[in-house]
């Protein structure tokens, strides 16, 4: 049903999911001192409306935490004690958000479930008191509304949101790991219908205030200003202020009613809902649905469901219950701990590490139109990045216009974009086959085919003809880019850019500088990504750089895999039952034979033993029979346009068993080839780290996890470490060392790792 | 008469022998006119610019605007607006064959007359020789269609234009969905039966479903009155101010009427009803009436209702619009000099209405005039609420630093000499047609009133603006701004 989209979400957060996180402490209510001098939230009274605003100082975010939750209360106190007051207008004095959620830090800083679940009883008892005022409370919502804030919303009588598109509702809880603990499994169905409630509860979707309106989440929409008698969003915040008023009377006098009129599509949902069956059935069905997607490796959906089945089976006392029980045990699992250190880790790789750039990159331009480059290309001119795209031939160009332009028209179906701003969008592409205006440009990414001499031919001639300021950036998978830069006349400007395909939905970038790249070309390369919605991790150059050197081994391992007589099918649905998002066959289709073969033979050069395992030949062989992967239309599957579900390609069965393999039984349970997979992976992570090609293990997780689908619930390869074991990880090396040799040798600062057990990554 | 002939002289070249002649009669006026002559003098230079030749109105006509869907219901654009170049012809009495060009303006094309202004005029008995074309600019198509008769006069390109606009909202062209048209497009081309039959084995019910014009920006898809209200709360305009402001238009519009003032109105013999003579959507009523009154866009909470806004208007206007030394040799005395004009444009998302704030001290400082010169101010009034924010921005020493680059605000128009002949809001917006009726009123207040400069402005859709300045006669400038043609309200 509604929550088919469910979980698939889970695997790939999305950088507009802007969480600031559960956890509701309000333990200290008696912190008297602090009644006078309130800094989060303060109110003063127009007519008989108490205008409450809140706004967290230090802050670009409201986020609900200890001292805003006491002061909350206390205000409220206030507000429900005074005559004078018969209504009240809850209101955020910072442009662009509400309350952002919760605050993350309290959360952590728990130690146990009961404390947890405490949390949440203290939010869940807060806004009980709010729904149930007699006094009405009226939300005004500017800006992201989310978490906690969604949840506090929801409490009051009546809401108000601008239709401003960063007027963002949702309850992105499950991307957390955990569930939303401060009544929203309980209040959602009710308000929006249970299957909306799942759907929002189990994708952590954000809604956008029209939709929201549609569906009963708010009550009205008060449209974003432009330029008047003072700045826009300054006087729109006021206008919402005023908005909320009339209506905050309006509510008191009872000449407006908070129920809304439900149209028949929903008159006829809440009554099928009412028959116990057909509840039933919809229980099973998203449970099932959400099995599927979460290989039961998530425990925070089907919680959720769990608990709003049981506010709506037994009562809401029940059901608040649950939900704080769940809500403390969930806190405390190993996935909610990955999935937090994942979204704080993509917050700390969306900044800029290296300062503003000299000079902002306004004029980019990207050489070659191929998947690559033209989803650079795609993800630059929606950002308003003049930009050039050149190839070689009118064709290919076209191709990559084409692909350009179908990107911009998805979203405008998805009603992201409007078709006037895709057309505006698509006019700061430029496409041409010579480099007419290249002088102009402050960076050149080049994306032509992976090929040492062409990359060298490319900058020459690029260097030829752009300015001196101009920054040449490489999307390269492996050639090092010291390698490429040899050939340059000014290597500090040359820098790797490591984009992941496809582009506009990859959020990774890397990239990689060389020992002669010059901070302020870090700086510009970093501004671009994050300009272009990346999150970006800064390696150091090697072969491989960080992704690709950990992904070889672990597709060695693959190959051998298949060689010893494990079907392609079989092993996907080992890897995915793992938490990897796509099977381990289906990536070596979708990034390429050639690519991967390309790969292996370069970085098995220069690695050698220890990248060894499966036997080059199964991909020469595959390449010289053109199945290329998806690109080719075969690989190990057969893919056809329009064909969802797709076939062995029989074909390879040949060159499986030509080049087979004895399996070694002791090591090739289905638990022993998932962990052959992973460790390999993750000793290679944990050395470069050790080598200095990462900085830091968060970089280490996010591009594995953004990159390269490492399982989100397990966190990425560090984290996995420290919550797994460094001691367990380094038994499984042994004993597949055992069998295989050095391929499995762990390194030196896992080794470390195991040997201290206090020793951990994340501290 | 006097004092149109005297603010013309200060105006004009000292070589024209027309000013000449009766520069010595103004001398005996009011005091009114001495302190304008005291203007004068600053801009005397400013206005008549060397080497290009002025541009004069002789007069301008306009059948009366009546709410869509009335008396003209019947009736196709071109006879509008042939019915006002017949109007056009009988007071000025022009030679016909002695126009060169003519120019109309207009916003909803009728397909089947889509240049309406060369069928209006064959119409009308003008020349098969005398070319026409048809401009579109929204609310300010026929301001449009006068600055390029404008330029056509000063860069010598013609010597007589008539300038017109014409608007029919009783009937808009209403499509056939996109697929439907493909359909029978293709179904034109067909040969075999067979083909035919496949065709229309394709054919779904919603194919039937007809697509309307847009009632929206195009690029924003927000409709006008929506803008308008929420320029409104940006300017902090309250519902009451608006429903004054309308009531102030709809007051002033009855006087005028009443008054005999509205000179431009020529009556029109619509065929088969009776001779409409006025305008019909004048209709003073009370505040507690129009407060009663619920936002017609934004809902519940809004303040732009059908009362404070502009209504659909049918109707059509044109003037005659001459050099200056060709309406001199033909005897004629022009009842005004056009002397400037500008167009600007700026955000059609949230600053699509407030274009004459920005227009205006652009369009002064080009003709080194300031606020105080200008006699009277017409200005398009889309809907109160606009109006309003842009007095009020005008008035704004904050919007004009932070918005329009300026170092001070220009200041708002005093409101006794602003529409003080009704406006928009009563008298009615016939898209295409409203410029004309701008500059009309303008030049026949400042001959009523005895003033020298007038100003005109339109907002228009698509943020554009336009301003046009200085009749001569009086001078009067004009600015204008246009609106897209959509949401026109009635009580």
């Amino acid at each position: 049903m509604v929550a088919s989209r469910a979980v698939g979400s889970l695997s790939r957060f999305t950088a507009s999911r802007m969480l600031r996180c559960p956890g509701y402490i309000c333990r200290n209510f008696t912190r008297s001192s602090a009644l006078l001098t309130r800094t989060h939230i303060n109110y003063g009274v127009k007519g008989d409306v108490a205008v409450i605003r809140i706004n967290s100082p230090n802050s670009k975010v409201n986020t609900l935490g200890q001292e805003l939750h006491s002061e909350f209360i206390e205000v409220m106190n206030e507000v429900w004690s005074s005559s004078q007051i018969r209504s009240a207008v809850l209101i955020s004095s910072k442009p662009g958000c509400f309350i952002a959620g919760a605050d993350l830090n309290m959360l952590t800083a728990c130690t146990t479930s009961q404390e947890v679940t405490q949390i949440s009883q203290e939010a869940q008892r807060m806004f009980e008191r709010v729904e149930k005022s007699t006094k009405p409370i009226v939300a005004a919502i500017n800006g992201s509304c989310l978490g906690g804030g969604l949840e506090l919303a929801i409490s009051c009588q009546y809401r108000i949101a601008t239709k401003d598109k960063k007027t963002v509702l949702g309850s992105p809880e499950v991307l957390l790991g955990i569930l939303p603990g401060a009544g929203a499994t309980q209040r959602l169905p009710k308000m929006v219908g249970v299957p909306a409630a799942f759907d929002m509860m189990l994708t952590g979707r954000g809604i956008r205030a029209d939709r929201a309106k549609k569906m009963g989440l708010v009550d009205q929409l008060v449209e974003p200003l432009g330029p008047g008698i003072k700045p826009p969003e300054e006087r729109t915040i006021e206008y919402l202020e005023e908005v909320a008023i009339t209506f905050a009377k309006g509510l008191a006098d009872k000449k407006i009613s908070p129920k809304r009129d439900k149209g028949l599509v929903e008159k006829l949902t809440s009554y099928a809902m009412s028959i116990p069956f057909v509840r039933q059935q919809i229980y099973k069905k998203v449970e099932e649905k959400v099995r599927k997607q979460t290989k039961g490796l998530y425990p925070a959906p089907l919680k959720i469901i769990d608990v709003v089945k049981t506010g709506i089976e037994q009562g809401s006392d029940a059901g608040y219950l649950s939900e704080s029980q769940k809500f403390g045990e969930l806190a405390m699992t190993k996935e909610s701990k990955a999935l937090m250190g994942l979204y704080r880790g993509q917050t700390l790789c969306k900044k800029n590490k290296f300062g503003a750039p000299q000079k902002e990159v306004k004029q980019l331009a990207i050489l070659g139109a191929g998947l690559m480059g033209a989803g650079i290309a795609q993800v630059s001119v929606d950002k308003g990045l003049q930009t050039i795209l050149k190839d070689a031939t009118l064709a290919a160009l076209g191709r990559g216009q084409q692909q350009v332009f179908r990107g911009l028209n998805d979203k405008v179906k998805k009603k992201a974009l409007t078709s006037f701003e895709r057309d505006a969008f698509f006019s700061n592409l430029t496409g041409q086959l010579d480099y007419q205006g290249f002088e102009k440009a402050d960076m050149v990414i080049e994306a032509v085919f992976e090929d040492l001499s062409l990359k060298h031919k490319v900058l020459k001639e690029v260097e030829a003809v752009i300015p001196d300021r101009c920054v040449f950036a490489s999307n390269t998978s492996a050639l090092p880019i010291s390698e490429i830069a040899a050939v340059s006349k000014r290597p500090e400007k040359v820098i790797g850019m490591h984009y992941f395909s496809p582009v506009d939905k990859m959020q990774l970038l890397e990239i990689i500088t060389t020992q002669k790249t010059s901070k302020d070309t870090t700086a510009s390369a970093v501004e671009v990504g994050l300009k272009q919605g990346k999150v970006i991790i800064v390696v150091k150059d090697g072969p491989g750089f960080y992704t690709t050197r950990c992904l070889a081994p672990m597709m060695s391992e693959v190959i051998r895999i298949l060689q010893e007589g494990v079907g392609p099918k079989k092993l996907d649905s080992l890897t995915t039952s793992f938490g990897f998002p796509v099977g381990a066959a289906t990536l070596v289709d979708e990034v390429g034979v050639d690519v991967a073969k390309h790969v292996a033979e370069n970085l098995g050069k220069v690695f050698g033993e220890r990248f060894a395992g499966g036997s080059l030949e199964v991909l020469k062989q595959m390449i010289s029979k053109g199945f290329l992967g998806r690109k080719s239309g075969k690989g190990f599957y057969i893919y056809q346009e329009g064909v969802k579900n797709k076939n062995l390609n029989s074909d390879i069965n040949s060159i499986l068993a030509s080049l087979k393999v004895p399996s070694q039984p002791d090591v090739s349970s289905d638990e022993d080839i998932q962990y052959r997979l992973v460790t390999r992976f993750v000793n290679e992570a944990v050395l470069c780290l050790q080598e200095g090609v990462l900085a830091t293990p968060t970089e280490g997780d996010i591009g594995a996890v953004f990159g390269l689908g490492f399982p989100p619930c397990l966190g990425g390869p560090f984290r996995f470490v420290d919550l797994y074991g460094a001691q367990k990880i380094v038994d499984r090396l042994r004993k597949y060392e055992a069998a295989y040799g050095k391929q499995f040798t762990p390194c030196q600062l896992l080794m470390d790792h195991a040997s201290s057990p206090n020793k951990k990554f994340y501290q | 008469m006097t004092s149109l002939l005297t603010y013309t002289l200060k105006n004009l070249p000292s070589t024209s022998q027309w000013a000449l002649r009766f520069s010595m009669r103004p001398l005996s006026c009011s005091s009114q006119l001495q302190a304008a002559t005291a203007v004068q003098t600053k801009s005397k230079q400013t206005l008549a610019k060397p080497n290009i030749r002025n541009v004069v109105v002789v007069d301008g006509v306009r059948i009366p605007f009546l709410l869509s869907g009335t008396s003209y219901k019947d009736l196709m654009p071109h006879d509008l607006a042939r019915a006002a170049l017949s109007g056009l012809l009988h007071r000025t009495s022009v030679p016909k064959d002695v126009v060169d060009y003519i120019i109309f303006g207009t916003v909803i094309q009728e397909v089947k007359t889509s240049n309406v202004a060369r069928e209006a005029a064959l119409g009308a008995g003008f020349s098969d020789k005398t070319p026409a074309h048809t401009v579109t600019m929204a609310c300010i198509s026929s301001n449009q269609a006068m600055t390029t008769a404008v330029s056509l006069i000063a860069s010598g390109q013609c010597d007589v234009v008539v300038a017109g606009g014409v608007e029919l909202m009783s009937d808009i062209p209403i499509r056939h969905s996109r697929r439907m048209r493909k359909m029978m497009l293709d179904l034109s081309k067909a040969k075999t039966l067979g083909q035919r039959l496949s065709l229309i084995s394709k054919f779904r019910l919603n194919f039937l479903s007809p697509e309307l014009p847009a009632v929206a920006e195009f690029s924003t898809n927000e409709t006008m009155g929506h803008s308008a209200d929420r320029l409104a709360a940006a300017f902090a305009i309250s519902r009451l101010e608006q429903d004054e402001y309308a009531l102030r238009s709809h007051s002033l519009a009855r006087k005028a009427q009443d008054e005999g003032l509205l000179s431009d109105v020529v009556p029109f013999k619509v065929p088969g009803k009776d001779t409409v003579t006025q305008d019909n959507g004048i209709r003073p009523s009370s505040l507690e009436q129009m407060a009663k009154l619920k936002p017609a866009f934004i809902k519940p909470y809004g303040t732009v209702t059908a009362a404070n806004s502009s209504f659909l208007t049918d109707g059509a206007s044109a003037v005659l619009i001459l050099a200056e030394e060709k309406a001199l040799a033909m005897g004629y005395k022009p009842k005004a000099y056009l002397r400037d004009f500008m167009y600007v444009s700026q955000d059609p998302k949230d600053q699509l209405l407030l274009g004459p704030t920005y227009a205006t001290p652009k369009v002064l400082e080009k003709a080194g005039l300031t606020m105080n010169d200008i006699d009277a101010f017409e200005f398009h009034e889309a809907f109160s609420g606009q109006i309003l924010a842009n007095l009020k921005a005008m008035d704004s020493d904050w919007f004009a630093q932070n918005y329009m680059g300026r170092k001070a605000k220009v200041g708002s128009p005093p409101l006794e000499k602003f529409n003080i002949w009704g406006g928009s809001l009563s008298l009615g917006h016939p898209f295409g047609a409203t410029g004309c009726r701008l500059v009309m009123a303008t030049a026949n207040r400042l001959q009523k009133e005895g003033g020298q400069y007038g100003l005109v402005a339109a907002c228009a859709a698509g943020g554009q603006v336009c301003h046009r300045s200085f009749i001569g006669a009086s001078r009067k400038s004009f600015s204008w701004k246009q609106n897209r043609f959509i949401q026109e309200w009635l009580i």
